[in-house]
């Protein structure tokens, strides 16, 4: 066994379990870190393909910001386990039969002779400079509506979530610099006492 | 390795992640890892026939595909916080208002 298939069988069993562990896992916070581990073995099998670019977003970008948001979401709620668990295995006849179907239809088609490509010669240069060098001429156009889509996204999220106190007294400047002397200052004129 | 085995490997991931959204049906947050995870087999998938055929378009479709999934999963626990602060349950049983 050479290195890369060591190397390859080695990322492949931990990125399987960390999949069975997210499905099976009986916490969320479990299965959020199951899901690290998954999103961390897939960036090794990809640095296989000699995608050094992708594998490190994806590590940075998922295991680093996606699902450190999930991990906040999954810790601010205050989910009922027992109820979200009960029923778990009432549907395991049916996804045994999709995901039997779905696995040997899958194996047929991708053991076919038309698949069984030796490796491909090692590309020599930077895999980022390649990237860059059709990210920022063939594509730039889907590459400034994916900048959109992530704006859009942000100020979605922001509005989606930010709510309105009722119950907290807050400053509010648009007031404060319309306000005029005369609301502020109010001249009462008093009968002087006599005695 | 030749590309079989990584191809392989991107379709037990799916099939993984497959049954992991029929056995957590009710709980939302699963749902939408189950969802990444089988985009992260897809993305697998276009990596491997990138390098197996010597094209690097299939990686700056990842590269989209990783843009979007981002997005994808703030949105959605974003309407999941949402929802969690106006029923104080992410359960999907709970979430028949829309019913016809």
């Amino acid at each position: 066994m050479d290195v890369v298939s060591f190397v390859f069988t080695l990322f492949a069993f931990f990125l399987l379990l960390g999949a069975l562990g997210t499905v099976f896992s009986r916490n969320p916070v479990a299965a959020a870190m199951w899901l690290v581990l998954t999103f961390f073995s897939a960036g090794g099998v990809w640095l296989l393909l000699q995608a050094e670019f992708l594998a490190l977003t994806l590590v940075l970008v998922y295991v680093g910001a996606v699902m450190v948001l999930f991990l906040f979401v999954v810790m601010m709620l205050d989910l009922n386990l027992a109820k979200l668990r009960e029923g778990f295995w009432h549907n395991a006849p049916l996804a045994l039969l999709v995901g039997g179907a779905l696995a040997i239809e899958l194996y047929l088609m991708l053991t076919s002779p038309a698949f069984h490509r030796a490796a491909a010669p090692a590309v020599a240069g930077s895999n980022t400079k390649m990237i860059g060098e059709v990210l920022y001429t063939v594509y730039a156009y889907p590459f400034e509506v994916a900048a959109m889509i992530l704006v859009v996204a942000m100020i979605a999220a922001v509005t989606l979530t930010h709510r309105k106190r009722s119950d907290v007294r807050v400053v509010k400047p648009e007031e404060q610099i319309a306000v005029k002397a005369s609301e502020r200052l109010k001249v009462v004129s008093l009968p002087a006492e006599k005695e | 390795m030749t590309l079989t085995h990584y191809l392989l490997l991107a379709g037990a991931l799916f099939v993984i992640s497959v049954v992991g959204i029929f056995l957590n049906r009710k709980n939302l947050i699963v749902l939408l890892m189950c969802i990444e995870l089988m985009l992260l087999a897809v993305n697998t998938n276009f990596i491997a026939f990138s390098h197996f055929l010597g094209d690097i378009h299939g990686q700056v479709f990842v590269f989209f595909i990783l843009t979007v999934a981002a997005a994808e999963a703030g949105i959605g626990l974003a309407i999941l916080v949402v929802l969690f602060r106006h029923r104080q349950s992410i359960h999907v049983d709970d979430l028949t208002e829309l019913r016809g």
